[in-house]
């Protein structure tokens, strides 16, 4: 970013101090990498933050074994660019007992497969903060949480019982078993995301971009067909349309849109004039609208 | 579906404009009920910000807790938490996002009633600009005056006063005339630059986004028009170069980079450069980003400077101009809001943050607390939850600051407390009251790695903590032996003996106590300093103290050396009569009897002293020292 006046260059540079206050503060941290864009724009954050250096941490992506098999690729090649380590973890005992979002709905399978399986892995490392790309403007929730958010030992998140979070100075103080979330994108909107990507030519997954793809109708949403486990009704086929993703997850659990965008400014355009918010492409927050608050409060991201 | 997407113009011009936008953060406050949240959710919805789906959530929610009957209820856009859809209030701040074609803004939406006087403070740390509602049928309020004071205190200039639900005064012009002398006539002292007073409707939209018809007497602006033209410049930006070090960045032998955001001025290659605890100059080589050389930096940018000359700098300092340097002091004056449910405690040990610097910090003294309602100032103990005062500090160590007024990032500060770790107090630093030896240090030549060569040790600090007749004075002496025969300098702090001199003036008040540990790690840090092994032998009970005297020393130089025995055998041995005059009520604050010992936790030696041999101890101190 080089034009001064910019409100994009004063994001990343508010988003570049919260990483390097982590470092320098904090014994253990990691950063959570989910390979969607906000990941990718947190990732390039770090880079820029620590340049020449990589960024001192490692990557963890929490594989639910259901994700885009295309975003696995691209999640290799990114760590691998970047120069970083790269954890990743399933909830064995999850995946051993078949939780599956076709077969136990989704709110109990994110529960087992992400919610359970990142605390798993948080302690497993001893990790004693993690980098999440989640933004205020996407719920509700998110609007009152701090960039550091204090975690207890069960790593609860409650709401009541916060940190005042004043300037720029921040309390990063924890005791052993206790940790921090750390959001150094709480002031980005979606549209500042594309903006950045755009402006500093960023890799993105190319799920993003419409192409054809094989796809079933389900409760009107488009849900695509990404490999054999999917569980087809009676009378179901898959049927190739032009899509494309607006946010990304597990393939069953992530609503495809039709589009003709292909390129970013496609994509831009699209998300302007679009009439329905970001998360609503992600099947889990239907539930009730407080949804995001309880599982918050139980350790999800 | 299907239908292709078009927008007005072109997406790249639509994309730039977004980049181009200035960013204006305001927070609004107002007491229960004045509407703020239906006026957060006003702005949304009028800005177009709030899409289909949530307007489909939202007509389920009206239904569920809403206030309007069949009408969308706009406030619960903004009240997130569960906890407060059934109270109806908002409990915490909530950060919302807008944007018009002029600018981006960012609202921090606080609470108004008084238990929660934190969360506005909290929202006013990082915004330009307040609008403060007032509801038309009720005026001017104390808690119009609170959220002012709050507002000024924390250095917001530009305020908008939001005189809100007018259309159930009949958009009555005198109703407004008088809210508006009101409030100018008290807020005349407060020094805001900018003070717009509007009246309007958030509930209909009249001259929040629109102008009213109803109210065609009022030919100011619009709020909406009012926050996309209000000039906020930041005094920081034209004022002299200031970069808190936050990390040094060294990927190889070649680099050493210099990591920070820059709070003040601006920088280029070249520049001269001070460190401003230390005094040392150095010239800026490159502004290292990846994206290439940076021919100038500016307030506001993250930054890697490379300096051409080596000099020790370390996370905390403050790099800043040569000529226009920071105060640099170790008591400051300063306005404290308390932010925890356990009171301030004066004299306590706390930890303090400003800028990129950790130390620890007690109040000394309390000059007067702030009644928030009246304005007054009183006479005050102490500080509980919401409580504001002008307070002392001492610090551990000199930090390098510029008055909160001149420069927001330079002379804020946090408290926490060193237990729960709860960020306890906000600060903001006013002035130095004794500066530090010399405010702009001198660089002696000499310094203390210099004096160490001299006399071919590592200066470091044994400090022996321990109950009293653990065996504190007895291992310290033996070990003292040992270096001095090997031809070690040393010298031997004891609690008791001190306390015949240097802390002749001190008793065994808790504040007391503080200032006896504090004297003591002062003292040893110069021996230290001078090339000297010092051992310190005291009681030393209290964690916070004597982590405060850790953070007077380098790592690695302080040893923590916790000396055992539990209480029954210290108890025992008795060497000095105390414990029996302790039990029998003629000592109070003993430490084991009627004052806890807090023990350390992660010391470097523990020596349990029960049936052990002393000289076994001392050598074992020996070992770990490995001179």
């Amino acid at each position: 970013m080089s034009n001064r006046a910019s409100q994009l260059h004063r994001l990343e540079a508010q988003s570049i101090e919260i990483i390097r206050e982590v470092v320098a503060e904090m014994a253990r941290p990691v950063m959570l990498y989910s390979i969607g864009k906000d990941s990718s724009v947190m990732l390039h954050l770090a880079r820029k933050a620590f340049y020449p250096a990589p960024p001192p941490f490692p990557l963890l992506h929490i594989d639910t074994t259901w994700k885009f098999r295309e975003m696995i690729e691209f999640r290799d090649r990114m760590a691998r660019e970047a120069g970083m380590e790269l954890l990743t973890h399933t909830n064995t005992q999850g995946l051993a007992d078949g939780v599956n979002p076709f077969d136990h709905g989704a709110s109990f399978y994110t529960q087992v497969m992400k919610t359970e399986a990142l605390k798993q892995a948080l302690d497993l490392h001893g990790f004693d903060a993690a980098f999440g790309g989640a933004r205020r403007d996407e719920e509700k929730s998110r609007a009152k949480e701090r960039i550091f958010s204090f975690r207890t030992p069960q790593h609860g998140w409650d709401p009541k019982n916060q940190r005042p979070e004043l300037w720029s100075v921040f309390n990063t103080r924890v005791r052993r078993g206790e940790s921090l979330r750390v959001f150094p994108l709480s002031n980005w909107t979606e549209l500042d995301i594309w903006q950045y990507i755009r402006a500093e030519n960023i890799p993105i997954v190319p799920l993003y971009y419409a192409a054809e793809r094989p796809v079933v109708e389900r409760d009107g949403m488009l849900v695509m067909v990404d490999d054999e486990r999917m569980p087809l009704a009676a009378g179901e086929t898959p049927e190739l349309r032009r899509v494309r993703f607006r946010t990304l997850g597990c393939y069953p659990l992530t609503a495809a849109m039709e589009s003709e965008a292909d390129t970013l400014d496609g994509i831009v355009t699209e998300m302007l004039i679009a009439r329905t918010s970001e998360r609503s492409g992600r099947l889990i927050d239907h539930d009730e609208a407080a949804s995001m608050e309880k599982k918050k409060r139980e350790g999800y991201f | 579906m299907n239908q292709l997407p078009s927008l007005s113009r072109p997406v790249t011009s639509l994309l730039d404009d977004h980049d181009q936008k200035g960013l204006l953060r305001f927070l609004t406050c107002g007491s229960v009920d004045d509407g703020k949240s239906t006026l957060i959710g006003r702005l949304l919805h009028d800005t177009k910000l709030v899409l289909e789906d949530q307007v489909a959530a939202l007509r389920n929610d009206s239904r569920k807790y809403g206030t309007q009957g069949e009408n969308i209820d706009l406030a619960l856009l903004v009240d997130g938490l569960e906890a407060e859809r059934e109270q109806g209030i908002t409990i915490d701040v909530a950060y919302r996002f807008f944007a018009t074609d002029a600018r981006k803004f960012i609202v921090a939406d606080t609470p108004g009633h008084e238990q929660y006087t934190r969360n506005m403070a909290t929202g006013a740390s990082n915004s330009d600009l307040a609008v403060i509602l007032i509801d038309a049928r009720k005026g001017v309020l104390q808690q119009t005056r609170r959220h002012s004071f709050i507002v000024s205190l924390l250095g917001i200039r530009h305020v908008v006063v939001a005189v809100n639900k007018m259309d159930l005064v009949d958009n009555d012009e005198a109703v407004f005339e008088r809210i508006s002398e009101d409030y100018r006539a008290f807020a005349e002292g407060f020094g805001f630059e900018t003070l717009q007073v509007i009246p309007m409707s958030a509930l209909t939209g009249d001259n929040v986004t629109a102008r009213a018809t109803a109210m065609d007497w009022y030919d100011g602006p619009t709020l909406l028009s009012h926050l996309e033209s209000i000039e906020v410049a930041s005094e920081a930006f034209d004022g002299p170069f200031r970069m808190p070090v936050q990390w040094v960045n060294r990927p190889n032998l070649d680099f050493r980079g210099y990591c920070g955001t820059l709070v003040g001025g601006r920088i280029r290659p070249g520049d001269r450069i001070s460190v401003a605890a230390s005094g040392r100059t150095a010239t800026v080589e490159r502004i290292a980003t990846m994206n290439g050389d940076l021919d100038e930096a500016l307030a506001g940018d993250a930054v890697t400077l490379t300096l051409r000359e080596e000099v020790d700098i370390s996370r905390g300092d403050v790099l800043c101009a040569p000529d226009q340097r920071p105060e640099v002091a170790d008591r400051i004056g300063a306005h404290l809001i308390w932010m925890d449910d356990r009171p301030l405690v004066p004299g306590r040990s706390y930890a303090i943050k400003v800028g990129k610097r950790l130390a620890s910090a007690s109040v000394t003294r309390i000059d007067h607390g702030i009644d928030v309602n009246t304005l007054q100032h009183e006479d005050v103990e102490t500080l509980a939850l919401n409580g504001i005062g002008y307070c002392e500090l001492a610090l551990s160590s000199p930090v390098a600051f510029d008055p909160y007024e001149v420069n927001r990032d330079m002379g804020s500060f946090v408290l926490i407390d060193p237990l729960t770790n709860h960020t306890v107090a906000a600060g903001m630093i006013w002035k130095a009251l004794r500066k530090a030896d010399n405010i702009h240090r001198q660089a002696f030549d000499i310094d203390r790695s210099a004096r160490a060569a001299l006399t071919g040790q590592t200066p470091r600090v044994l400090w022996f903590t321990g109950l009293s007749g653990a065996g504190k004075s007895t291992v310290a002496n033996l070990v003292e032996q040992r270096l001095h025969a090997t031809g070690r300098l040393t010298f031997l702090l004891d609690g008791d003996n001190v306390r015949h001199g240097l802390n002749k003036d001190l008793g065994f008040s808790e504040a007391d106590r503080v200032e006896n540990i504090r004297r003591v790690g002062e003292v040893a840090k110069l021996f230290t300093e001078a090339g000297l092994i010092t051992l310190v032998s005291f009681i030393s009970p209290f964690r916070s103290d004597r982590q405060m005297a850790r953070d007077l020393f380098k790592p690695g130089e302080f040893v923590e050396i916790h000396v055992h025995a539990p209480l029954a055998v210290a108890e025992a041995r008795d060497p000095k009569g105390l414990y029996k005059k302790a039990r029998a009520g003629e000592i109070r604050n003993f430490t084991g009897i009627d004052s806890p010992y807090e023990e350390p936790q992660s010391p470097e030696i523990v020596l349990n002293t029960d049936g052990a041999d002393p000289e076994a101890l001392a050598d074992e101190v020996i070992r770990y020292l490995d001179l």
